[in-house]
Parts: C-alpha cells; sequence; structure tokens
C-alpha cells in the first residue's frame, strides 16, 4: 500500500513538475533546444517511474508505530524552532538547548543529556570557532 | 617516464607540513567515522564539506583532508565487522563474515591487523592502477563531444542502482528528482528564473551540499530516533583485543589472496555501477571459489578476511578513476567527493588532467601518503578505535546533527538553508523507509545542470535535430551500454542479490 500512495504521489509530482515547467516565461533569446524541454523530460521519466512503483509495489515497509512518528515530527520541529532561533538567541545557547533534546530523546538521562548538550555546543563552539575560525551565529551576548 | 616526473610533481605539493597535518588529521576522523556504527564514508564525508569549504582551504588541501577521511572510513569500516559483527559501513559486509568468527576464537586482534594490512595492501595496489588507467581514459574521454557527454551521464545514472538493485523504477524515481531538483533557479543559458516560485532564496538554485548533509547526515539521525537507539553497541570486554600485529605466518599465507582481491577489487570499483560493496562481495566470492578447498571460509579463516578488506578498498581507489577521468562518479561516495571538487570549483573530467595537472597529481600523491598514515595508525592503536565503539548513539547522534547544522550556516548564514537541510533530512528518512536509494538524487543534484547544458549544446549545433544524441558510433555505444545496464538487475540481480543475502545471513546465524 505504502508504495502505491507513493507511486500516486510521485505521479502528482510528475504532473506538477511538468505544469511547473510549462508556466516559464521563455525569454526571447532563447537557444534552440529552450528552457523547458529539459525539464519536460525529467518529468516525463518521473512519472514513468512513479506509474511502475504504483503498479508493481514492493513488500511494504515497517512503518514505526504511531509514537513513534510523533517522535521524529517533533525533533523535526525542535530543529526548525533552531534554524529559524539561531540568528537571535546565538550559536552557544540554540545548539545546547537542541543538543539537550536530541540527547533527551535518544535515551539519555535528564542530567546526562543537558551535560552532554553543553559539552557538545561547547566542544563544537571551541573547536570550530576558537580553533578554525569558523564564523557562527552570534547572539545578543556575542557568542 | 612522464607519469613519474608528474607524480614527483604531486609529491612535492602534497608534502607540506599544513597539508601532511590536513591527511593524518582526516585519516584519523576517516577512521573514527567507518567505525562508528551510523557513520559511514559517504556520511563523513559530506558533513565535511561544507566545513573544509568554509575554513578556506584551497583546493589542494581540501582535497587531501576530504580523500584521506574517505580512505580511512574505508579502513575503519572493518573495526566494528570483526568485533561486534555488525558492519561499520555497507563496503565492510563481508568482512563479518570471517572476521567475526575470528574474533569469537579469540584472534580479534590478529583479525584486525590482518585486515588493517589487507586495506594497505588492496588501496595501495588501487591507486597505482589509478595512474596508471585514469591518463589512458582522458585520452579516450577527448573524444567525446556534447551528446556522447550526454549519453555517459545517462549511463550513469542507468547503472548507479547496480546489478544488485532491488527496483529500477525507484533507482530511476530517485534519478529524476535529483535532475528536477537541479533545474530549479535561474536557468545558466536564457537566464530566465525556472521552477522558483517566486522564492528569491531559490534563484541561485538548491546547493547541492544542502541537500546532501540533509539527506545522508540528518536523515541518519532521524533513523536512530525513530528505532531510540541510543545505547552503545559495544561494552568494554568485546573491545578488549590480544596481539596487535599480524603473525608472519599468517600474512604469507594471505598474500596470494590479497593480491587477487585488490585487482578484482579494482577492476569492480572501476566499472559503473559496482562500488565497494559489490567489490568486497566479488573478492569474497572469488577467493571462496579458489581457495576454500577445506571449506574454512565463514568460520574465521584469515583468508576470509582480508579478500573482501583488499577487495572494497581497491575498490575504493578504482571508482576515483571514472569519477577523476570523466567527472562521472560511479558510487555513492565518489558523488559525494565530485561534489568536493565541484563546490572548489574544480569540474573533473579530462581538462582536469590538462588544466590542474597540481590538483590531480597532488591527490594522487595524498592517496599514497593517507595510505601510509592509515597503516601506521591502524595497526598500534587500533586499540584506541575499537574504544570508539562504547560511544553511545545518544552523544554522538545528537552531535552529528548540530555539526550538520554548523557546516552549512557556515555557508551561507542563512536559516532558509537549514529549513532546506531539513526538509532533505525527512525526504531521505521517508525515502529510505520506501527503499528509494539515495545516491542518485544526489548525483541528479550534482549534475543535473551539466547534462543539461551538454544535451542543449548538442542539439543546438547540429541546428536542433534530436537524432544527434545517436549521431556517432560512441554515442551509441554509450547508450546501448546503459540500457543493458539498466535492464540488467531486472533479469540477473535477484538471483546475486539472494546469494549475497544467503552469503551475508550464513555468517550472522551461528
Amino acid at each position: 500500500m505504502s508504495d502505491r500512495i507513493f507511486g500516486a504521489f510521485g505521479l502528482v509530482l510528475a504532473l506538477v513538475y511538468a505544469w511547473a515547467t510549462l508556466q516559464i516565461q521563455e525569454s526571447f533569446l532563447s537557444d534552440t533546444v529552450g528552457p523547458k524541454a529539459f525539464p519536460l523530460i525529467v518529468a516525463t521519466i518521473l512519472g514513468l517511474s512513479s506509474l511502475v512503483i504504483l503498479l508493481r509495489p514492493d513488500a511494504e515497509p515497517q512503518w514505526p508505530a504511531l509514537g513513534r512518528l510523533a517522535e521524529i515530527a517533533a525533533a523535526a520541529v525542535v530543529m526548525i524552532l533552531y534554524a529559524e532561533f539561531l540568528p537571535e538567541v546565538g550559536f552557544i545557547i540554540a545548539t545546547a538547548i537542541a543538543a539537550t533534546y536530541l540527547s533527551w530523546r535518544l535515551g539519555s538521562t535528564a542530567v546526562q543529556s543537558v551535560v552532554a548538550g553543553i559539552g557538545i555546543s561547547i566542544g563544537i563552539y571551541v573547536v570550530f570557532h576558537l580553533l578554525f575560525g569558523l564564523s557562527l551565529a552570534r547572539g545578543p551576548f556575542g557568542f | 617516464m612522464d607519469i613519474f616526473s608528474s607524480l614527483a610533481d604531486g609529491f612535492a605539493i602534497a608534502l607540506t607540513w599544513q597539508n601532511l597535518l590536513l591527511a593524518l588529521l582526516g585519516c584519523f576522523l576517516g577512521t573514527i567515522m567507518g567505525a562508528l556504527p551510523g557513520l559511514g564514508p559517504s556520511n563523513g564525508v559530506a558533513i565535511l564539506i561544507p566545513l573544509a569549504f568554509s575554513l578556506g582551504l584551497g583546493p589542494t588541501a581540501s582535497l587531501i583532508l576530504l580523500t584521506s577521511v574517505y580512505y580511512g572510513a574505508m579502513y575503519g569500516g572493518r573495526i566494528s565487522s570483526i568485533l561486534l559483527n555488525i558492519p561499520g559501513d555497507e563496503p565492510a559486509m563481508m568482512t563479518c563474515l570471517d572476521g567475526y568468527p575470528m574474533a569469537k576464537k579469540g584472534l580479534a586482534g590478529e583479525a584486525l591487523s590482518l585486515s588493517g594490512v589487507a586495506s594497505f595492501v588492496g588501496a595501495f595496489l588501487a591507486t597505482w592502477g589509478l595512474i596508471l588507467l585514469a591518463p589512458q581514459l582522458v585520452r579516450f574521454a577527448l573524444l567525446f563531444g556534447p551528446a556522447e557527454y550526454f549519453a555517459l551521464f545517462a549511463l550513469a545514472f542507468a547503472t548507479l542502482g547496480g546489478v544488485s538493485s532491488t527496483n529500477q523504477a525507484k533507482s530511476a524515481f530517485a534519478a529524476m528528482l535529483g535532475l528536477g531538483l537541479a533545474v530549479i533557479g535561474v536557468d545558466t543559458q536564457t537566464g530566465v528564473p525556472r521552477l522558483t516560485f517566486g522564492e528569491v532564496h531559490l534563484y541561485d538554485g538548491i546547493d547541492f551540499l544542502v541537500a546532501i548533509v540533509g539527506l545522508f547526515a540528518l536523515s541518519e539521525v532521524f533513523i536512530f530516533l525513530e528505532n531510540r537507539h541510543g545505547a552503545a553497541s559495544a561494552d568494554s570486554d568485546k573491545v578488549r583485543i590480544g596481539r596487535i600485529t599480524p603473525p608472519v605466518r599468517m600474512l604469507k599465507q594471505t598474500t596470494p589472496t590479497m593480491l587477487r582481491a585488490s585487482v578484482v577489487g579494482f577492476v569492480a570499483g572501476v566499472l559503473p555501477g559496482a562500488g565497494a560493496s559489490l567489490g568486497s562481495f566479488l573478492s569474497y566470492a572469488v577467493e571462496k571459489k579458489l581457495v576454500d578447498r577445506e571449506g574454512t571460509f565463514g568460520t574465521g579463516d584469515p583468508r576470509g578476511v582480508a579478500a573482501p578488506e583488499a577487495g572494497n578498498n581497491a575498490a575504493a581507489g578504482g571508482a576515483l578513476v571514472p569519477m577523476l577521468a570523466l567527472g562521472v562518479p560511479g558510487s555513492g561516495t565518489t558523488a559525494v567527493l565530485l561534489a568536493v571538487l565541484l563546490s572548489l570549483n574544480i569540474t573533473p573530467g579530462p581538462l582536469l588532467f590538462a588544466q590542474n595537472p597540481d590538483v590531480v597529481w597532488g591527490l594522487i600523491a595524498a592517496l599514497f601518503i593517507a595510505n601510509f598514515v592509515l597503516l601506521a595508525l591502524n595497526i598500534p592503536m587500533v586499540g584506541l578505535f575499537t574504544r570508539l565503539l562504547m560511544v553511545p548513539p545518544r552523544i554522538l547522534m545528537p552531535f552529528v546533527a548540530m555539526v550538520s547544522f554548523v557546516g552549512i550556516y557556515g555557508i551561507s548564514g542563512s536559516s532558509f538553508d537549514l529549513l532546506l537541510m531539513i526538509g532533505f533530512g525527512l525526504m531521505g528518512w521517508v525515502l529510505r523507509k520506501l527503499d528509494v536509494p539515495l545516491v542518485p538524487i544526489i548525483l541528479g543534484t550534482l549534475l543535473g545542470n551539466t547534462m543539461e547544458n551538454n544535451l542543449r549544446r548538442a542539439i543546438t549545433i547540429s541546428n536542433g535535430d534530436w537524432w544527434t544524441l545517436l549521431g556517432s558510433p560512441l554515442a551509441i555505444g554509450l547508450w546501448a551500454v546503459a540500457v543493458i545496464g539498466f535492464l540488467m538487475p531486472i533479469i540477473v540481480g535477484k538471483a546475486l542479490r539472494s546469494r549475497m543475502k544467503r552469503d551475508a545471513e550464513g555468517a550472522t546465524i551461528d
């Protein structure tokens, strides 16, 4: 079933892709092929392969239970928040929080994960910023 | 000789203190990454590219660092195969078969040091193979016009899944997804934005580094979260090893095996669509046919350890041949190395040898240096590396995630790229679940623009005649190989796959 849904999704993707390609504004100075031909070929093969996936699905993969899916979604949300707030609060604080969360969800105890989070954050800061001079996000406190 | 003077120049470039230090660092990091389950060579090189790039290293220096990581990861993969029966990376799968039984017999130290020597022999011979073969291939590649290049790219995509690919439709889907992503951005020839949906951040196109790090490194983090696999796979008993040098008798016994396996592995590496995993499988299978008279393979025969290790390291060297000479990588890790070159503004291919001989020969010299460094690191320090198996993923995986973020943020300094990377991470997780290979996606985003440009150039030259794509015997030949390579797994793949699986399972159930 998963493969059938995946194939159907691929077909829709191919159609949307082809439609979006046809919306490309061509400039009056174009080469003989133009900017549309290649994406259209890609969309065609994408559609064909999706059709094959849809018609000849593989065995069902092992999907995790709902709780585990929520776990992944929650981790993704934390990462998104991290990306958004990184420039605001600075590297060390944002990274320590995100790393603590991930470590906690992978099974560390509360204390362990806080130690791991702060350790990872300061470790990366020391090695990459102080030692190698890589520019990291500066927060209001300058780190 | 021409080759030797070029090689001497290469050594002159590579033998500076900075480069030696980078080679040492790369080998060390690479071995660590290969040894840790969940961080393979592709992952390892992928998270380090943005760093090497934003540290402002020159092209030769970055290449030396990252190819050392690549070779190092190939060495490191064997450690957890032998001690834990868990391959550290995919090519090290075959090493489990005899390595783990050897460790159970109390010969862990011998197995580790012997496989270190075998890795060295394989990689060393393959580097010579690279020196001899790549210039020949370059001469051949100079005959290629745009139409032939287009066909060559098609061939690379068609054969990427390899003979053991499970579902060619999914490989094709992945390749098209990659090519489709590469189209996004301002068209290089006419200057019109394509498929950007008005998002200014997309006008430059999607940075392939974002895609690579997201698909490889972040999706791995999601996999670990899904399984809540946080505990270390080894405890202190399992990493105890005895002596750290191989007995001379064992070396003598395995020398012919190493030499044969290196040749088999190298050939498998050069051929499109094979890569290191098949290289190690083939060399193991060939050795088993040739020398396993008493049926000791699979029960801890040292030759069964030497063969796949020499084979996969030789294949890793062999895979560099098409990548450097043609600009078309044949495996996942070489695709990531291609990304390194492209992000340094170096286009591999025949012209690279003519225009940037310093890069090519510096790289080759660096491979030799990396090899010796790895041998020197791996024999005496193997005890240290085995201890790494005790690092629990609940510390390691957050670290990997954060380093990925740091690397991408270091390049662009934009939150948009970070969000895109998270998107790729989630996509990578779903696609892995559905058994869709990720390497064609990477290759597509890397090669998409070059492929399209070659297509358009070919057709512009012929005044709009699409038949020019089949206009020369060479092009027809390439297309024929592409079609055969794509159809072959459907026909013979099933038998080969079940054989690989049976052999692998034979070792784990005992």
